[in-house]
C-alpha cells in the first residue's frame, strides 16, 4: 500500500500564502502573549498554591469561590471536565502567607462542604499506619481485636480501595467488598470513622521565588540546547541550515505558546517538557527534509535550489505525513483519553507535531532559497535574481524524466531541470 | 544462515535476555514477577503519589547562634582577666544572603588593655577576625574559610536531623538530599513516597526542638511589659523572659535562667506514653553526665520551680518535688500525637537552624494512580493504532517495525531500572518523543527501501542501499536531539533532566533496534531464499 507516489506538488512555489499564515498565526499569539502581559505561568513559574480536592457531589464552582473569598483568598476555582474535581489555584506573593493558605483552603471547603467529624477520624483523610492506630483499640473492645499484621493489611485494603475509587470513599457500607471487612469490623469503623464527602487529591505549593528561578532555569536551558543544535546542524551542513532550522523550531515554540495564550492554559513544567518534546520533533522533520537536499544537491549540481528543494520535499512527502500522521495520532489519543493531568502536555504535543510539520516545509526551506537568492544577487548584482524574493520560475507541471535522478547515485542521464522524481 | 547474522542474533538475543531480566528478574510465579517488576521501576511522586517538600535551610539562624556563643564566652573570658567593656553586640542578618556579614561590635576596651583583650580574642576564637575601629571599639567578623564550613556544617546536620526524624516515623523509602542546584546551596530536597497527609509532616520536620531545663527566676506575669515593669526596665544577668505555649487563649510569662541545666543533646532517649489518668506526656532519659549534673541541681533545688522550653516556649513549669537522676518527664501534652511528635523530635536532636518550606508538591495515590491508567490507556491505544497502521502499509515489512518498536520499548524500560532512574511525566515525555521517533526511522528506511526498488534495483542490494542511506538522516536527527538534551541535562533542573535522560537512553535503544535489529532480521529473511524477486513492503 502507498499513499503517496511519485508526487510532484510545488511546494515553494505557493510558498507565500503559508508564510504568510505564518506571520499571522505568529503574530496573533505574540498580541495574545502581549495583550494578556505574557504566559499564563502556572503556579510552577509564578508561585502560588494549587489545590485539587474530589467532591462527591461537586457543589457549584460559584458556591466554592464564595466559600473562599468569605475566608479571604482571592482564588481561581475550575472544574474539572467529566470528573467530580475542582481545581483550586491561589496566587501568593508571600512565601509565609501561601503555607497558611493551603490549610485555609482545606479546612473553609471542609467547614463548608464536608461532615463534621464528632470526634470520628476521618476516612478519606487518614494514613494507612493512623487508620490502624485508631481501629486496634476499639476492635478489641468489639471482641473483634486483631493481631498487627492483620490490622495492617486490613488498613491498607481499605487505602487500596480508596485509591481505587478516586481517592473519595462515600459510604463506609462500601467497604463490605473490601478483603478482611467483616459486618462486625465495619460497625467498629462506623464507630470511629466517617467518610468526609470531599478530599484532597493533590496540592502544589511553590514559593514565588523558587518559582521565578525555576522559569529562568528553563528558559535558558531551552535556549543553550537550540544554541547547541544549530553549532551541531552548521558543523554538519552549513551554518545557514543550523540558524534555518532552529528558526523553524523557534516558530514552532512561539506558535505553540501563542495557542496557549489564546485558548488561556497554562504553562506548567509539564507543558515546558512537552515544548521540547516538540522541539525535538521539529528539529527531527527538518533535519529529514535538510538531509535529502543535501543529498540531491551532490547528485543535481547544476540544478537551481529551490526546485531541487521541492523534489527533496516531494521525495520525503510519504515519510513526512507517516511519521507525522502517526505521532499525532498517539498525541491526539494522549490528548482525548489521556486524563486532566496530561491534557496540557498532549495539547503541546498535537499543536507543535502539526505546526513543526508545516514548518519545516514553509520556514525552514524558503530560508535557504532567501539566502541562496540573496547571495547570489550579491555574486550578480545584474542578475535578473536581484529582485529579492521573487522566486525563480518554478515548473508548473512535471517535466517528467524517463529515468529516476534520485536513487541512483551515479546521476546518468538526468534531465535536471524539471527537478522532479517521476519513478516507474 | 550465514554466520555473520548468526552473531548478529546472538547479540540480539543477548540484549533481549538482559533487558528483560533487568525489568522482571527471575520469577517463579506471577506474584513474584509483580513484585519484581514494582521494584525495578521507580515511579516518580507525580505518578505513585506522595509528598516532595523543597526546603530552604535558614544558615543565618546558625550564624547567630554561633556569634551568641562567641559573646557569652567573650563576657565571661573578659570577666576573668578583669578587662571593663561597655557592650559587645552583634548585628541582626535576616536572610541567607546576608548570614556571613554577622559582626560582633565590642564597645569600651580601654586603651591599656588593649594587648590583652587582643591576645584574649585571638586565642579563644580564632575563627573571627579582630579589627579596630577606633582607640577603644573594635568589630569581630568571620573568617570566609569559618563561614564556609560553618554553612556546610549546618547543612549536613539538617540533613541529618531531618532523615532521623523522618526514619523515626518508618518512612523508610524517603529520602533527603540536596536540591543540587549550584545557586542553592541552603536547600533540602525531601521526598515522602506515599505520604498524602502532608500537613502533620511538614509541622514535625520543622520543629527545631531546641529543649532546654531552666531555673524559673520569677513569673508568671500576664505579659512582657509587666515583667520588664516589675524589673526596672533591665532584667538580671543571666536571665531571660519566656512565654508559655498559648492554651486556651491564655499565655504567661517567666524569668528564667539564660543557662540551661539540660539541653536537648543530652537526651538519650524520649517516647510518649499516658499516666495513670490516662493523659499523655514524654518520658525522657539523660545521659551519664547530664544525668549527674541533674542529680545534683535538683537535691540542691527542691521546692523551687523549674521549666521546660522548647524553642523558645516554656511548655511546661513545674516544681521539683524530689532529686531526679536520669529520667524526667513532660506533661501536658494535649494528646497522643503531640506527645509523641515531642518524643521523636528529641530523639532526632534539634535542628542547627529553621527551615522553611519553598515548594512542596503533593500528589495523592488515587491521582498518581488515574494518569498512570489514563495515560497508559490512551497510550497502549495510539500505539495500537501505529502498529496496526504499520502492518497494513508495509505488510510483512511492518512486522520487522513493530518488533524493533516492542524492543526499543523494552531497552528503554531495563535501562531505566537498571540505572535506578525515575520515571516521571516529563519523562513519559522522553518516551513518546522516543517512541515518535522510532517511528519515524522505520517509515524513513522503509519508504527509501521502496524507492530503491522503484529505481529498479534487486531486492538485497535495495534493502543495503535503503538502510545505508536512510542511516545517515538517522545519525543526524539522533544525533543532534543527543547534543540538545546534553544541554537540557546540564542547564535544566528536575523535571527537564528527568526529560533529557530517558530521550537519549530511548535514542541509542532506537538506533539498535530500528538499524541494528530491523536489518538482521531482513537479512535473514532474505539469506534463506536462493532468488528473491518481491519483498513485502
Amino acid at each position: 500500500m502507498e499513499l503517496f507516489r511519485n508526487t510532484n506538488y510545488d511546494f515553494l512555489g505557493k510558498k507565500w500564502p503559508f508564510i504568510i499564515l505564518s506571520l499571522i498565526l505568529t503574530a496573533a499569539g505574540l498580541i495574545s502573549l502581549a495583550l494578556k502581559g505574557g504566559p499564563r505561568y502556572g503556579i510552577d513559574f509564578k508561585g502560588g498554591a494549587l489545590v485539587t480536592v474530589t467532591f462527591a457531589q461537586r457543589p457549584p464552582v460559584d458556591k466554592v469561590r464564595a466559600v473562599l473569598d468569605a475566608k479571604g483568598l482571592n482564588a481561581d476555582v475550575q472544574e474539572v471536565q467529566g470528573k467530580q474535581d475542582d481545581i483550586i489555584g491561589i496566587n501568593v506573593r508571600e512565601d509565609t502567607a501561601l503555607q497558611a493558605a493551603r490549610q485555609t483552603i482545606v479546612d473553609s471547603l471542609d467547614a463548608a462542604f464536608g461532615q463534621p467529624a464528632n470526634g470520628k477520624t476521618n476516612i478519606n483523610a487518614v494514613g494507612a499506619s493512623a487508620l490502624a492506630d485508631a481501629l486496634r483499640v476499639p476492635l478489641q473492645a468489639a471482641g473483634a481485636g486483631l493481631s498487627d499484621p492483620q490490622l495492617n493489611d486490613l488498613a491498607n485494603n481499605i487505602m487500596e480501595y480508596r485509591k481505587q475509587h478516586s481517592g473519595l470513599i462515600r459510604n463506609l457500607d462500601d467497604l463490605r467488598s473490601v478483603p478482611g471487612v467483616t459486618p462486625k469490623i465495619l460497625d467498629v469503623l462506623k464507630q470511629v470513622t466517617y467518610p468526609d464527602q470531599l478530599a484532597v487529591v493533590s496540592v502544589e505549593v511553590v514559593g514565588a521565588r523558587i518559582g521565578a528561578e525555576l522559569q529562568r532555569k528553563a528558559i535558558l536551558a531551552v535556549l543553550y540546547a537550540l544554541g547547541g543544535m544549530l553549532v551541531y546542524i552548521a558543523f554538519r551542513f552549513e551554518w545557514i541550515y543550523g540558524a534555518a532550522a532552529v528558526i523553524a523550531v523557534f516558530h514552532d515554540t512561539i506558535i505553540t505558546i501563542g495557542l496557549f495564550s489564546l485558548f488561556n492554559k497554562e504553562i506548567s513544567l509539564t507543558v515546558v517538557a512537552a515544548l521540547l518534546t516538540l522541539v525535538g520533533y521539529s528539529m527531527n522533520d527538518t533535519i529529514v527534509t535538510f538531509d535529502r537536499i543535501r543529498e540531491n544537491l551532490k547528485i543535481l549540481r547544476r540544478e537551481k535550489l529551490e526546485p531541487l528543494i521541492n523534489l527533496s520535499v516531494n521525495q520525503t512527502l510519504s515519510r513526512t505525513v507517516l511519521t507525522s500522521g502517526l505521532t499525532l495520532l498517539t498525541a491526539l489519543a494522549l490528548f482525548l483519553f489521556g486524563g486532566q493531568v496530561l491534557n496540557g502536555f498532549s495539547f503541546a504535543l498535537v499543536c507543535g507535531i502539526i505546526v513543526g510539520t508545516y514548518s519545516s516545509v514553509y520556514v525552514a526551506a524558503p530560508i535557504l532559497v532567501f539566502f541562496n537568492n540573496f547571495m547570489e544577487s550579491r555574486k550578480h548584482p545584474s542578475a535578473g535574481a536581484s529582485g529579492g524574493p521573487k522566486v525563480p520560475v518554478a515548473p508548473k507541471a512535471p517535466v517528467a524524466p524517463k529515468t529516476a535522478p534520485v536513487a541512483s547515485s551515479k546521476g546518468s542521464k538526468q534531465n535536471v531541470r524539471g527537478g522532479t522524481a517521476k519513478v516507474k | 544462515m550465514n554466520r555473520n547474522i548468526k552473531v548478529k542474533a546472538a547479540v540480539i538475543v543477548i540484549v533481549i535476555l538482559v533487558c528483560v531480566y533487568g525489568i522482571i528478574g527471575l520469577p517463579k510465579n506471577k506474584a513474584e514477577l509483580m513484585a519484581n517488576w514494582r521494584k525495578n521501576i521507580h515511579l516518580g511522586l507525580d505518578l505513585s503519589g506522595g509528598t516532595q517538600l523543597v526546603m530552604q535551610v535558614q544558615l543565618q539562624d546558625a550564624f547567630k547562634a554561633n556569634a551568641d556563643a562567641v559573646i557569652d564566652r567573650l563576657k565571661s573570658e573578659l570577666q576573668k582577666d578583669s578587662i571593663p567593656v561597655t557592650s559587645i553586640e552583634r548585628n541582626d542578618p535576616n536572610s541567607l544572603e546576608t548570614a556571613d556579614k554577622i559582626e560582633i561590635v565590642i564597645k569600651g576596651i580601654p586603651l591599656a588593655k588593649t594587648s590583652v583583650f587582643r591576645s584574649t580574642v585571638s586565642e579563644q576564637d580564632p575563627d573571627w577576625i579582630l579589627t579596630p575601629i577606633n582607640t577603644t571599639d573594635y568589630k569581630m567578623t568571620m573568617k570566609p574559610s569559618a563561614a564556609l564550613a560553618l554553612k556546610q556544617d549546618t547543612m549536613s546536620q539538617t540533613m541529618a536531623t531531618i532523615e532521623r526524624k523522618i526514619n523515626a516515623l518508618g518512612l523508610t523509602e524517603s529520602s533527603v538530599q540536596p536540591t543540587g542546584r549550584s545557586d542553592a546551596e541552603a536547600e533540602l530536597l525531601v521526598q515522602l513516597p506515599g505520604v498524602d497527609d502532608s500537613a502533620h509532616i511538614k509541622q514535625l520536620l520543622q520543629t527545631q526542638a531546641v529543649l532546654e531545663w531552666v531555673e524559673v527566676k520569677d513569673g508568671p506575669y500576664a505579659n512582657r511589659d509587666e515583667a520588664m515593669a516589675k524589673h526596672g526596665g533591665i532584667l538580671p544577668l543571666g536571665t531571660k523572659l519566656v512565654p508559655t505555649v498559648m492554651r486556651g487563649g491564655q499565655q504567661s510569662w517567666y524569668l528564667v535562667s539564660r543557662a540551661a541545666v539540660v539541653r536537648g543533646t543530652d537526651i538519650r532517649d524520649a517516647r510518649a506514653s499516658q499516666d495513670q489518668t490516662g493523659r499523655w506526656e514524654t518520658n525522657f532519659v539523660l545521659n551519664q553526665d547530664a544525668a549527674k549534673k541533674f542529680e545534683t541541681y535538683t537535691a540542691n533545688n527542691v521546692g523551687n520551680k523549674a521549666a521546660i522550653v522548647v524553642d523558645g516556649q516554656a511548655i511546661e513549669v513545674a516544681t521539683i518535688e524530689s532529686r531526679i537522676s536520669d529520667t524526667g518527664r513532660i506533661t501536658g501534652a494535649p494528646g497522643q500525637e503531640e506527645a509523641a511528635d515531642l518524643a521523636l523530635n528529641l530523639r532526632a536532636g534539634s535542628l542547627p537552624a529553621g527551615v522553611v518550606y519553598e515548594e512542596e508538591r503533593t500528589v495523592g495515590p488515587s491521582l498518581g494512580a488515574d494518569s498512570i491508567r489514563e495515560g497508559f490507556r490512551a497510550g497502549i491505544a495510539g500505539l495500537l493504532a501505529v502498529v496496526i497502521f504499520m502492518l497494513v502499509y508495509y505488510r510483512r515489512s511492518g512486522i520487522n517495525a513493530t518488533l524493533a518498536l516492542v524492543l526499543n520499548a523494552i531497552i528503554l524500560v531495563a535501562a531505566l531500572s537498571y540505572f535506578e532512574a525515575v520515571l516521571t511525566l516529563p519523562g513519559i515525555a522522553g518516551v513518546i518523543l522516543t517512541i515518535g521517533m522510532a517511528v519515524d526511522s522505520n517509515v524513513l528506511i522503509f519508504e527509501r527501501i521502496r524507492e530503491e526498488l522503484r529505481a529498479g534495483k534487486a531486492v538485497v542490494a535495495a534493502v543495503d542501499a535503503g538502510f545505508r542511506k536512510a542511516f545517515a538522516t538517522i545519525v543526524d536527527t539522533h544525533v543532534t536531539t543527543v547534543v540538545s538534551c546534553l544541554f537540557l541535562f546540564i542547564f535544566g533542573t528536575g523535571p527537564v533532566k528527568g526529560f533529557a535522560v530517558t530521550l537519549v537512553i530511548g535514542l541509542i535503544a532506537n538506533v539498535f533496534t530500528a538499524v541494528f535489529v530491523s536489518k538482521t532480521i531482513f537479512d535473514w529473511e532474505l539469506s534463506g531464499k536462493r532468488q528473491v524477486t518481491a519483498l513485502s513492503i
